[in-house]
């Protein structure tokens, strides 16, 4: 018994314990999350109406993202970007005169996280723009609304029950995708729980704790897009 | 840009591409068929063993593939050694490769998320269509090999296709645990030379020319049994 108990004390919240770490790992691992869907999301909208209504260059231009970002593994866009994105940064601010700065770890996997979703996000936003039936845009028109009210009236919240499935997938994604993070060193859950495992070779029971922890996320972001779902198609025929 | 190292690099490269298809091929092929077996066991399974089915693809699809990856390495791979007898069996040069373990958790991941994607195949195939076999007196099982199955994995073709390419660009991950991959290649090449963009863009190019050979190939098959619209 004293075994379990030990393995207990591993995970407990407070210092002995790497409980604490863990939680704070998936703290970080949803913040990160949330913010690289933030991003994605604001990509995507603007994506999705460039791809629809852009010229000619803006649509090659929004095409020639959407396809790189989707052929390309994860792991080497997230390794690619995280360089890119720093080393580029640096040498404009130096071109520029101004001295080089080092950039946040987690400001820099919001955005490369950012930009991988909103890859997905455009997508999904076109196919939803598109799904609208023509005369309530049309109708919106017809009142004389110009294209940004229209867009924020009619637009906006037609398309989001058509969007919410793929939406809710993508959060899914962006919460397990996170974890490519800790590959280029940022401390979320999965990098929390290498180094707790590491130290204290509990390897079995660390990760199994953090698949636990993801797993918790999964379901209860699950729970969430349902009620919001329900909340987003209220006044609309169900089927069946 | 300095590309004059691929000359000396280039038999690593071959392997890290041989290796990168060989998870691929591994995962994907041994995955589709624990797969079919867990979107029967959901739609036609015993009572007792459905929840078991579903619950397996919840977990698989519910958290990332590097922690899965992690979990069977370090966690198992650090309990196998106390199973006794196993370090001096035949099986042991296997099982303590970063390759075994990547393999393993390729094809138990992909076949969570296949099984998925049959499982709404094996619902969507026409009523009429497995009636009309039975009918002809069919048994269960020639029901399924004849009928059921392939016209399932007919429907399901497009998004299998889309699955092939998910499970591609996963593959990198096996650098984590070892494995001298495509992508573990470059990473090589980026300590030795120190020039961090031009292996990867190699690399990336390799993964996007298979890409598009999985969707042509995909393409292919698909024109094979043309569905009326």
């Amino acid at each position: 018994m004293s075994s379990s108990q030990s393995l207990l004390e591993l995970l407990s919240p407070y210092p002995p314990g790497w409980g604490g770490v863990l939680l704070a790992g998936a703290l970080s691992t949803v913040l990160i999350s949330l913010g690289a869907y933030l991003v994605g999301i604001a990509i995507g909208l603007v994506g999705a109406v460039g791809k629809l209504k852009g010229n000619r260059p803006a649509r090659f231009v929004l095409d020639l993202y959407t396809t790189a970002v989707r052929a390309i593994p994860e792991l080497i866009l997230i390794i690619g970007l995280y360089y890119a994105g720093t080393d580029g940064l640096n040498r404009i601010l130096s071109a520029l005169g101004l001295p080089a700065i080092e950039i946040n770890g987690f400001v820099a996997a919001v955005a490369v996280l950012g930009i991988v979703q909103g890859a997905y996000m455009t997508e999904v936003f076109r196919g939803a723009i598109l799904a609208i039936p023509v005369g309530q845009i049309e109708a919106a028109a017809a009142f004389g609304m110009r294209p940004r009210l229209r867009f924020r009236r009619i637009v906006l919240p037609a398309l989001m029950p058509n969007a919410l499935p793929g939406l809710a997938n993508l959060w899914m994604s962006v919460t397990k995708d996170s974890a490519l993070i800790a590959v280029v060193g940022y401390q979320e859950l999965a990098l929390a729980t290498r180094i707790a495992a590491g130290n204290t070779k509990h390897y079995f029971l660390f990760f199994l704790a953090s698949a636990a922890l993801y797993l918790a996320i999964t379901l209860i972001s699950n729970v969430a897009f349902a009620a919001l779902e329900s909340r987003f198609r209220r006044g609309q025929p169900t089927t069946a | 840009m300095d590309f004059s190292w691929i000359f000396s690099y280039w038999p690593l490269l071959a392997a890290g591409a041989v290796q990168t298809v060989l998870l691929l091929v591994i995962s994907v092929g041994f995955g589709f068929i624990l797969a079919i077996g867990l979107a029967l066991a959901q739609v036609i399974g015993p009572r007792w063993l459905k929840p078991f089915a579903r619950g397996y693809c919840t977990c698989l699809r519910g958290t990332p593939l590097l922690i899965q990856l992690w979990l069977l390495y370090y966690g198992v791979g650090s309990l196998l050694p106390m199973i006794p007898g196993l370090r001096a069996s035949f099986l042991w040069p296997i099982l303590r490769e970063g390759f075994f373990f990547a393999a393993v958790s390729f094809t138990l991941n992909y076949a969570a998320y296949e099984a998925e994607v049959l499982r709404g195949a094996l619902l969507a195939v026409p009523k009429g269509e497995l009636e009309a076999g039975r009918s002809f007196g069919m048994s269960p099982f020639t029901l399924l090999r004849r009928i059921w199955l392939p016209r399932a994995i007919r429907i399901a073709l497009p998004t299998i296709a889309g699955e092939v390419v998910l499970q591609l660009k996963a593959t990198p991950l096996a650098f984590t645990v070892t494995v001298m991959d495509l992508y573990a290649v470059a990473y090589k090449v980026r300590q030795d030379t120190l020039l961090v963009y031009e292996p990867l863009m190699v690399v990336t190019v390799f993964y996007v020319c298979l890409t598009l050979l999985i969707t042509r190939a995909f393409k292919i098959v698909e024109a094979q049994v043309p569905v009326r619209r």
